[in-house]
């Protein structure tokens, strides 16, 4: 018997969650409804009786303090019922959780194609809704329709007794699996194919790989395993292995470089090798303390004698661009797995985010799939629950508004973890496969879940097939997981682990046999989440919190046992050998038998016309500005701009204090409510070091020039950690591309030749920066496409691509955490100083934006001069010398005086005249330009002495004072020019704009 | 206790499994108290490979078990409950020790383990749902101890400031079961405001609407205690978000920087000195 169980709130109870979408229907529509209750609804199909559904009611699923329950549809007062459910294979994590209890207190076990289904009823009051506006709540608030389905009541419509009805979303696939030959009789043929099956081979791939399957040699051999043409497996697995996702194509390609100004010609090969791999290892040979870098999941570092950390960082664009919750969880829930699989495991210590969305109030012609604002709404939900139901604490993070993103949204997610120098005396970081090893597979079970990524996106919907293709991550599957596998690496049980990401079996078993030189997999051995899933499916579904371990066959019973304790299911599936073959089979039948070297022969490389085009050649120049009368007004709007605005109500929904390691919080302050530059961990509880780690964007940069706005971010997110006091010969750097499509095509990419260039010189920034700060990259990511085609008033669709974007991460020692600083002024009668120069570089700048303008003067680095400030300011950290620091970043000098004055609760009284600057004339600039590599620091007025001694060799001047009047007080160039304003002021208009969201 | 135990150090089992996450600090900050504190899978208690019996402090400590799916702590009672609730219930009749760290007072209450009225450590009378603010909350708070509470864990602390991190903490329980309480002295912590008067459900002092401002409650006997903020997230003085402005000040002031223990580290001392007699 199928039961639906219905549970609420006793009605005497507030709603939290009812008034949540009141609040929310109300922002979004301004439509008024008076309350909403919410029902829970658990669909019951496990084959109960009466007695046990009756049992599981009263003893599993109501409180009998704060909810009543029934079988029965509860009676509630409503003008309109939403109810929104699941569709068919989505991952429903509390249905599961619900499964396990009932299993536990009725002590019986799940059979095939029972389950549990979680759905939502929500009851309207109010605010006199017509159908089409209860609709859309439904639809855009509640629901999203690749991976919900919703239905609307009104109260004719209900019927009190039937109430929802009784809805299964059950997969019901009725498919024999089956092995496909495909025919490579030709290039076009097979190119058709690939086509027709979504495999996107590369079209300059064909020939390889036909040559290589028509080898007498390899036919052969095939021969006696009972194959011939390539079967569809074998194709999926050379789709992955050769896809731009795995394989990097794009950074790996052949750029033909033209500078249009100059002339000249370049060819720019491999960015990776050039601009990332040669820099990265010609540094690690000065600097010891980088471990491991460029060849596993995530990066290694020396964190101290007993301690490596380890980063990496991911994006998680089109998935959350089409389901921001979904897309944005298994993002980050995605990462984690990276450091986990690094070496032989690392624990997650923390999580960082980066978010670059559309403005949240776009009310423009254009329309994306989903607003900006729902989007930004999931994406914060998605990650907020997928880091804190893993335990990891998220500290920090950054958001970035700008039209671009409609077309698709970026979604950044780091992630640091820490593993013990050596597990039973091997080096951690260390890892390897060897034949006869067994290969296991642990965590979850596997369908149809991300196969072919968006494309079955525009595959129709039947009642019962899975909408797998958008993934929601599970944290908690993910989180037993994690702690088996330590558990288990501690015993020494590990040879080698890695994540089942992108690519699933097929990538993790591919890439762990190169080191064994060999495997065979039995597929039919796999756990499934249902039947009737194609073997090539089965190899290269994505579904989540997986990971692929290889074991001596001789800790096998050891490692089940442990497994079991954890309640997590790992299955062996094959083992590892020498054969040199990927041998695959299915209930005892090969359906894959590949050469593992044939991935490393000799496919074609990817080739790009790259043409740069200097701004002034594009037009841009600097706009004819003169200077804002009313100065006071200009700083207070400064303030209240998106991207720079308070977003307190993201830092404060993620859990920065869980593992009891904080030491510098996302936010900081009196009143503990302006952002930190960095943040600071101590990941180790016992150790006297901390980690230090911040991120960095300013894509608007972009508009004028890719190199400079990767030197700037670069050395945003250097400064940011030297600014709380890391130590800069300990920075390791993560790079994370997101770019259009850089294919020219002069049809559907016509500027793809400029965002070639564009990419081309963001690279050499990155390679020209990072070896004059020596920082080694750690880790890295690109993904490229970051395009969109949204649908304009007339049903016209417009392009829109992204700022080319850079976020760069910094990790960095802090080698005794207690002497770190924070950047709120401390005490009164302290002195200002500004360290490094101020250039006249409003190009691309908040200031401009905000007046309109893009302007040419980009800012420009200067790393030698920069990284010798850097040195002496950590000198004077390390002396106890300085009582605040922080970096000028984004909005320039004028909105981060207020940053420090608002932090301290104190005023401070500037001079304009005083701050070092390479001849400026105008206020404006001094206070808006964003020229790199300064500080505003606070310094005790009795070590001024000591402080300005070490400052030798770098500009810096006294600019004035904090003062007890708790306001900013800056003394303009022009005579009587003075900003005033109260702190509070200031921090009213900079609070102001998400205040409500709070 | 048995003269035995008395000379042994103070052993202490912090759970693990099944989404809890606080099991390594909690660990920690026992150690600092100077307790033997060891982490335990739930299962292991389940399978009897560890007993209860070993050790004289249990503590449910933070996290999300079962992912907080059907109510934060309820699907961890239900399982603890129908497999080991007859050794759990005997370890507090032993006169030992029991805490409950947000996700474990969710635990806690869902057990029927507080308020435990009358000794009876099985009803269901208060609960904790989500926070008024409709969203998972990270901020630190200011909170009051009474001084009149039998709980063992808050001996001599008068004001402390703790992190709190929680989506749902709101506390209720009917008016009659709060009076109970108050009358009782079974109210240990509320929130507070900077100053040290009571919240009065002043957001975010109160940060999520808790009933009286109830953010920790004892049984009868002060041996069990539930609290949602994380005395183990303060297991240093570096933790406390003022600490770059208390060390500026200090410094100043010419004053050394004093390490000693954290309030939070105080709460787990009362603890380990209680059970080593």
């Amino acid at each position: 018997m199928t039961a639906r169980l219905e549970i609420m709130l006793k009605p005497e109870l507030f709603d939290a969650e009812g008034a949540g979408l009141c609040r929310k229907a109300n922002d979004y529509f301004g439509l008024r409804l008076s309350s909403v209750r919410t029902v829970h609804i658990l669909t019951i199909d496990m084959g109960l009786s009466p007695e046990q559904h009756e049992a599981i009611r009263r003893e599993i699923f109501t409180n009998p303090v704060t909810q009543i329950s029934s079988y029965d549809p509860l009676d509630v007062d409503f003008d309109w019922i939403l109810w929104v459910g699941y569709r068919p294979g989505v991952r429903d994590n509390p249905g599961s959780t619900a499964v396990e209890a009932i299993q536990d207190f009725l002590r019986i076990n799940i059979e095939k194609g029972q389950g549990v289904y979680t759905s939502k009823r929500y009851c309207l009051k109010g605010g006199g809704l017509c159908f089409d506006e209860a609709d859309k709540v439904a639809r855009e608030l509640l629901a999203n329709d690749t991976i919900q389905q919703w239905k609307v009541f009104s109260p004719d419509a209900w019927n009190p007794q039937e109430g929802t009805g009784i809805i299964v979303p059950k997969v019901k696939l009725d498919h024999v699996p089956r092995v496909t030959a495909i025919a490579i009789d030709s290039d076009d043929v097979l190119m058709q194919i690939s086509n027709e099956r979504n495999l996107a081979l590369n079209p300059n791939d064909i020939p390889t790989i036909r040559a290589y399957f028509l080898r007498k040699d390899v036919l052969d051999e095939r021969l006696k395993v009972g194959l011939a043409e390539p079967t569809d497996v074998e194709l999926e697995y050379i789709s992955q292995a050769r896809s731009d996702h795995c394989n990097h194509n794009t950074f790996r390609g052949l750029f033909r470089y033209h500078d249009l100004e100059t002339g000249e010609y370049e060819a720019v090969n491999d960015l990776f090798a050039s601009c990332i791999q040669a820099p990265t290892l010609a540094i690690k040979e000065k600097k010891p303390w980088v471990v491991s870098v460029l060849w596993d999941n995530a990066g290694v570092g020396r964190f101290n004698e007993e301690y490596h950390y380890v980063i990496t960082g991911e994006t998680h664009n089109s998935p959350s661009n089409m389901e921001a919750y979904g897309g944005a969880i298994t993002g980050i829930v995605g990462v984690y797995r990276d450091p986990m699989g690094t070496g032989k495991g690392s624990k997650l210590v923390a999580g960082m985010y980066g978010y670059c969305v559309g403005p949240r109030d776009y009310r423009g012609p254009l329309k994306p799939r989903l607003h900006p604002k729902r989007l930004l709404d999931g994406v914060i939900e998605g990650v907020r629950d997928g880091g804190n139901k893993s335990g990891i604490p998220t500290p920090y993070g950054q958001v970035w508004f700008d039209k671009s993103y409609l077309g698709k949204c970026l979604v950044f997610v780091t992630a640091i973890g820490l593993m013990p120098a050596r597990i039973h005396g091997s080096p951690c970081e260390e890892k390897t496969t060897a034949p006869g090893q067994l290969i296991v597979m642990c965590g979850g079970r596997v369908g149809k879940d991300g196969i072919h990524g968006v494309t079955a996106a525009s595959e129709g919907f039947s009642s019962q097939t899975p909408a797998g293709h958008v993934q929601i991550g599970d944290p908690y599957t993910q989180k037993k997981m994690h702690d088996f596998l330590l558990e288990a690496r501690d015993e020494g049980l590990i040879a080698f682990l890695t994540d089942n990401g992108g690519g699933g079996l097929s990538s993790s078993i591919g890439e762990s046999a190169r080191f064994s030189n060999g495997c065979i997999v039995e597929l039919d051995k796999v756990p499934l989440k249902y039947d009737g899933l194609d073997q090539w499916e089965i190899w290269i579904s994505e579904s989540q919190e997986r990971m692929t371990v290889a074991i001596e066959p001789e800790h096998e019973a050891r490692f089940m046992a442990l497994s079991e304790k954890h309640a997590v299911e790992s299955t062996v599936i094959g083992r590892y050998t020498d054969s040199g073959k990927l041998h695959i089979t299915y209930k005892g039948k090969t359906c894959a038998f590949v050469d593992l070297d044939l991935l490393a022969s000799e496919f074609p490389q990817w080739t790009f016309e790259a043409q740069w085009t200097p701004p002034k050649l594009r037009g841009l120049c600097e706009p004819v500005l003169g200077e804002p009368a009313d100065q006071a007004n200009m700083l207070l709007s400064m303030l209240a701009r998106a991207n720079i605005c308070s977003k307190e109500w993201i830092a404060r929904q993620y859990d920065h204090e869980v593992q009891g390691t904080s030491v510098i919080k996302p936010l900081v302050g009196k009143n503990r409510d302006v952002n930190s530059d960095a943040i600071v961990i101590r990941p180790v509880l016992e150790a006297p070091q901390g980690l230090a780690a911040a991120q960095a964007l300013l894509p608007t940069y972009s508009y004028i020039d890719t190199y400079d706005m990767a030197a700037c971010t670069i050395d945003e997110a250097v400064r940011r950690v030297v600014a709380v006091g890391a130590d800069p010969e300990r920075i390791g750097g993560v790079d994370n591309f997101c770019w259009p499509s850089v294919q020219y095509d002069p049809r559907e990419n016509p500027d793809g030749k400029y965002k070639a260039a564009q990419l081309v010189r963001a690279n050499w920034a990155l390679r020209d920066i990072c070896l004059a700060y020596e920082i080694p990259l750690l880790s890295g990511k690109d993904s490229m496409y970051v395009d969109g085609h949204l649908k304009g008033p007339y049903g016209e669709t417009h392009k829109v691509s992204a700022l080319p974007t850079l976020q760069f991460a910094c990790t960095a020692i802090v080698e005794d955490f207690t002497k770190c600083v924070t950047m709120d002024a401390k005490v009164v009668g302290d002195l200002v100083y500004m360290l490094g120069e101020t250039k006249d570089e409003l190009g691309a700048s908040e200031y401009y934006e905000h007046l309109g303008h893009v302007g040419l003067h980009v800012p420009k680095l200067a790393p030698g001069t920069a990284m010798t400030s850097y040195r002496a300011l950590n000198r004077a950290i390390a002396q106890d010398l300085v009582a605040s620091c922080h970096g000028v970043y984004r909005g320039g000098l004028g909105v981060h005086l207020a940053m420090v004055a608002m932090a301290g609760g104190l005023g401070l009284t500037v001079d304009l005249a005083k701050v070092p600057s390479n001849n400026i004339q105008k206020s404006d600039t001094l206070l808006y330009s964003e020229t790199p590599g300064r500080f505003i620091i606070t310094v005790n007025p009795g070590d001024r002495h000591a402080f300005e001694s070490i400052m030798a060799d770098v500009v810096f001047a006294c600019v004035g004072a904090v003062n007890k009047d708790e306001a900013l007080v800056i003394e303009g160039l022009r005579a009587g020019e003075t900003i005033r304003l109260p702190v509070a002021q200031l921090k009213a208009a900079w609070q102001g704009p998400f205040k409500e969201l709070l | 206790m048995s003269d035995k135990a008395k000379q042994e150090p103070v052993r202490v089992l912090v759970l693990t499994g099944f989404g809890l996450n606080c099991d390594v600090e909690t660990a920690y900050a026992f150690q600092l108290a100077g307790a033997l504190s060891e982490r335990v899978h739930m299962n292991a208690l389940i399978s009897r490979e560890v007993s209860l019996n070993d050790y004289h402090i249990l503590v449910f400590d933070g996290g999300f078990s079962w992912g907080d799916d059907h109510g934060a702590g309820v699907l961890a009672a239900v399982r603890l409950k129908y497999n080991i609730g007859e050794a759990l219930r005997r370890f507090i009749d032993d006169g030992k020790l029991v805490l409950g760290i947000c996700n474990g007072f969710q635990v806690l209450v869902n057990l029927g383990f507080l308020p435990g009225f009358d000794g009876n450590y099985e009803k269901r009378l208060v609960a904790l749902t989500c926070n008024d603010c409709g969203n998972f909350r990270d901020d630190w708070v200011n909170l009051l101890a009474n001084p009149e509470s039998p709980c063992i864990f808050t001996r001599g602390i008068g004001q402390l400031d703790l992190p709190v991190r929680h989506g749902e903490g709101k506390f209720y329980a009917s008016p009659e079961t709060i009076q109970r309480l108050v009358n009782e002295k079974q109210v240990v912590l509320q929130y507070a405001t900077p100053d040290g008067a009571v919240a009065q459900g002043k957001f975010p002092y109160n940060p999520n609407g808790s009933v009286l401002d109830i953010a920790g409650i004892c049984d009868p006997t002060g041996r069990v205690f539930g609290l949602m903020p994380h005395p183990e997230a303060y297991n240093h003085w570096t933790n406390h978000p003022d600490w770059t402005r208390t060390r500026v000040s200090m410094m100043r002031k010419g004053k050394p920087i004093i390490e000693e223990d954290t309030i939070g580290t105080k709460i787990f001392k009362n603890a380990v000195s209680y059970m080593s007699g």
